[in-house]
């Protein structure tokens, strides 16, 4: 019978059926941080439990890590204590962590795939919801809570039910200054806030079979913003290329039969879908959000919604977010003041972002109103572009290039949101209070728009401003 | 490890009214720079309880029957629809845990809050959009009586009224066995497990 990725990689986990009806399902790679873990050792320690198989554990440290200040102990005490806690609990376990100095830290869904951690046909779950982001490799890959965290720590298993498979194909060739990040916004403005409830995204299509990994972690990465707990893209030459060589990738003499494992995991052709959606490339503009979830989102060239146009339960959480952003229904949303220029997270954090930015941005300068900040989602991306020259362009156009971490994306470090700062953000969150201030306020856009914002000081179409 | 079977919790109630309440606005990511959860209920909504001035703001949480509810430490939040959506953090069901709510009772949940919340014992229970606007209208305009959440038999009721509900098969079975906490389960199939991970190549580091 032919099978979706999802049923394969399912099958191949299943360790048995619990007396509840759910599976035990085999977590072969869990990945930990400094914010859902602490809590988990804890309980473990509690129950007189070891971690069973370290070796299939990885940690980094990022959602605390200060962005502008390198030497510890850090002026946030609560920071040092939360990377300690980590420290110690890696050791205690012999559990191998990214740590700040090791020149591999990083946003933990960037870390998984540039050591080659992340591998086709796997399970991974972390604590976090952004865990689809490793679906790019096709991958069953989903967040989870502290206490199944600590289920993984101790037994290496999940209880889990298992979800629907929707395809998401969306096929031709995107038009200039359309990313990857609009596609997402767009599926998720399309399908809806809670539309992926109870299922996994294989998203697919000419569109996504052109994409680079990197493009195919960003829309991954925010399925969890559609609802959807899970996303992935079949593998195919790119996945296996992607990985090899590096660090954590099948040696040499396992190569070949690795490929062939992973080739074996991809949809068959003919398989049953529970749901198909379709879209085409070329009808995606660039997208913004304007409200306080990700799918009240528009074109940039649209006006914002009257709210008669809205359903009733729409209507609510918009007439919320139309309060909290301080913008008016039927106005174009081009032309916005902002006060902030957020470049980086998981989502747009990667050296092809910053490539992508730096290509434009030689020359320009930004806005004397905007502070703009640049920052690398790990330590290799940060290198890396150093080595390229990245980070002088940034700095000469007037970003603050920084260390790596979550930074502004969630602000549980010193980057935040002052008062009602208004973000332009290549983040994927933009709810109330996200960005570290109860009343900022944060819009979501690809990198290249971000940049755009950065010098314009408002809220703006790139393909204008750079003329792509 | 025997738990509690969870098969009703009755209880007085809250209305916190509104869609898409995303963990952020449950628990601020301040509040997760901690190592332990202990303390997190007090700031369960903090940011819609106060504002920016420091002062309290008109919200739910900040009403009488939630002090009741937090000095009582049982009862039921009666939210909208895909309530706990956002991140995968379990600071948010343990901070209103932790406040004194038992059950939930909604139009839809997030999936990760869902499991994390009845991996705390917490049911969360589904109604249909008419069905909760009354129970949320009742519940606002009656706070004395006590709301039944019956999760063995899939109903809620308040007063003379009662209202079919729902819930994930699974976790009705975990919560009504006294076997919401998986980890004795999944301690159980420990040699299945060691069979799955002996026929995957990569585990084995391949
Ligand atoms: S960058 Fe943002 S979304 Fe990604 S892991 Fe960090 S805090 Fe979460």
């Amino acid at each position: 019978m032919a099978k979706t990725l999802f049923q394969k990689v399912w099958e191949a986990h299943t360790v048995r059926q619990l007396p509840n009806g759910q599976t035990q399902l085999f977590i072969g790679t869990h990945l930990i941080h400094e914010v859902t873990s602490p809590q988990a050792f804890g309980m473990l320690r509690d129950l007189g439990l070891k971690v069973k198989f370290p070796q299939r554990t990885f940690a980094t440290v990022d959602h605390i890590v200060p962005t502008n200040e390198l030497k510890e102990p850090y002026s946030d005490p609560i920071a040092q204590e939360m990377i300690e806690a980590l420290r110690k609990n890696t050791k205690d376990y012999g559990i191998k962590f990214f740590d700040t100095t090791t020149g591999q830290q990083g946003i933990v869904h960037m870390v998984g795939p540039e050591q080659g951690i992340t591998q086709p046909g796997t399970t991974i779950a972390c604590g976090d919801s952004h865990t689809a982001t490793h679906g790019a490799f096709g991958a069953i890959a989903f967040g989870i809570g502290t206490t199944q965290v600590r289920d993984v720590l101790a037994t290496q298993t999940l209880a889990l039910s298992p979800l629907k498979v929707r395809r998401i194909e969306v096929n031709g060739k995107l038009k200039p200054g359309v990313y990857a990040k609009d596609v997402i916004l767009h599926i998720i403005r399309e399908l809806g806030v809670n539309g992926g409830i109870g299922f996994a995204y294989e998203y697919a299509g000419t569109t996504f079979d052109n994409f680079s990994l990197e493009e195919r972690m960003t829309v991954c990465n925010m399925s969890i913003e559609g609802g959807a707990r899970c996303g992935y893209v079949n593998p195919d030459q790119k996945t296996f290329d992607y990985i090899k060589g590096k660090p954590f990738a099948p040696k040499a003499a396992d190569w070949d039969a690795a490929v062939a494992r992973w080739k074996s995991f991809a949809s068959d052709a003919g398989c049953k879908y529970d749901d198909v959606k379709v879209y085409q490339a070329e009808n995606i503009r660039p997208t913004v959000t304007w409200g306080i979830t990700p799918g009240q989102a528009i074109f940039i060239d649209e006006k914002m919604p009257a709210l008669e146009t809205l359903n009733a339960a729409d209507r609510q959480t918009a007439e919320d977010a139309y309060k909290h952003m301080k913008l008016s229904p039927s106005t174009p949303i081009k032309g916005t003041k902002v006060d902030v220029a957020f470049l980086g997270s998981c989502t747009n954090g990667r050296i092809s972002d910053l490539r992508e930015v730096a290509k434009y941005l030689k020359g320009r300068k930004v806005s004397a109103s905007v502070k703009a900040i640049v920052v690398p989602g790990s330590q290799l991306t940060a290198i890396q572009a150093v080595h390229e020259g990245l980070d002088k362009i940034f700095t000469d156009a007037g970003f603050e290039w920084r260390g790596a971490g979550c930074s502004m994306c969630l602000a549980m470090n010193p980057d935040k949101l002052v008062g009602d700062q208004l973000c332009a953000s290549s983040s994927n969150r933009n709810f109330k209070g996200r960005q570290g201030s109860q009343t900022g306020r944060t819009i979501l856009m690809s990198p290249l728009m971000v940049a755009a914002a950065a010098i314009t000081g408002e809220v703006t179409d790139a393909r204008e401003v750079f003329k792509v | 490890m025997s738990l509690a079977k969870i098969t009703q919790v009755k209880a007085l109630a809250l209305a916190v009214p509104g869609d898409d309440i995303d963990t952020d606005r449950i628990i601020p990511a301040r509040f997760l720079r901690c190592v332990t959860f202990d303390g997190l209920g007090e700031h369960a909504f903090r940011d819609e309880r106060t504002g920016p001035d420091g002062k309290e703001r008109a919200h739910p949480m900040n009403s009488a029957q939630a002090a009741r509810i937090a000095a009582a430490k049982q009862g039921v939040m009666v939210v909208g629809f895909n309530f706990g959506c956002g991140s995968s953090r379990e600071h948010a069901p343990q901070s209103i845990w932790r406040f004194g709510f038992t059950a939930l009772v909604g139009g839809s949940f997030a999936e990760i809050f869902f499991g994390n919340s009845t991996a705390l014992g917490v049911p969360c229970l589904t109604l249909s959009k008419d069905d909760l606007a009354e129970l949320s209208d009742f519940v606002q305009k009656n706070p004395d009586v006590e709301v039944t959440v019956d999760v063995e038999n899939l109903k809620v009721s308040a007063g003379a009224k009662t209202w079919k509900a729902d819930i994930a098969a699974s976790a009705r079975n975990s919560l009504i066995n006294g076997k919401w906490d998986p980890i004795a389960d999944l301690l159980e199939g420990a040699s299945d497990v060691a069979k799955t991970a002996g026929g995957l190549a990569y585990v084995a580091g391949k």
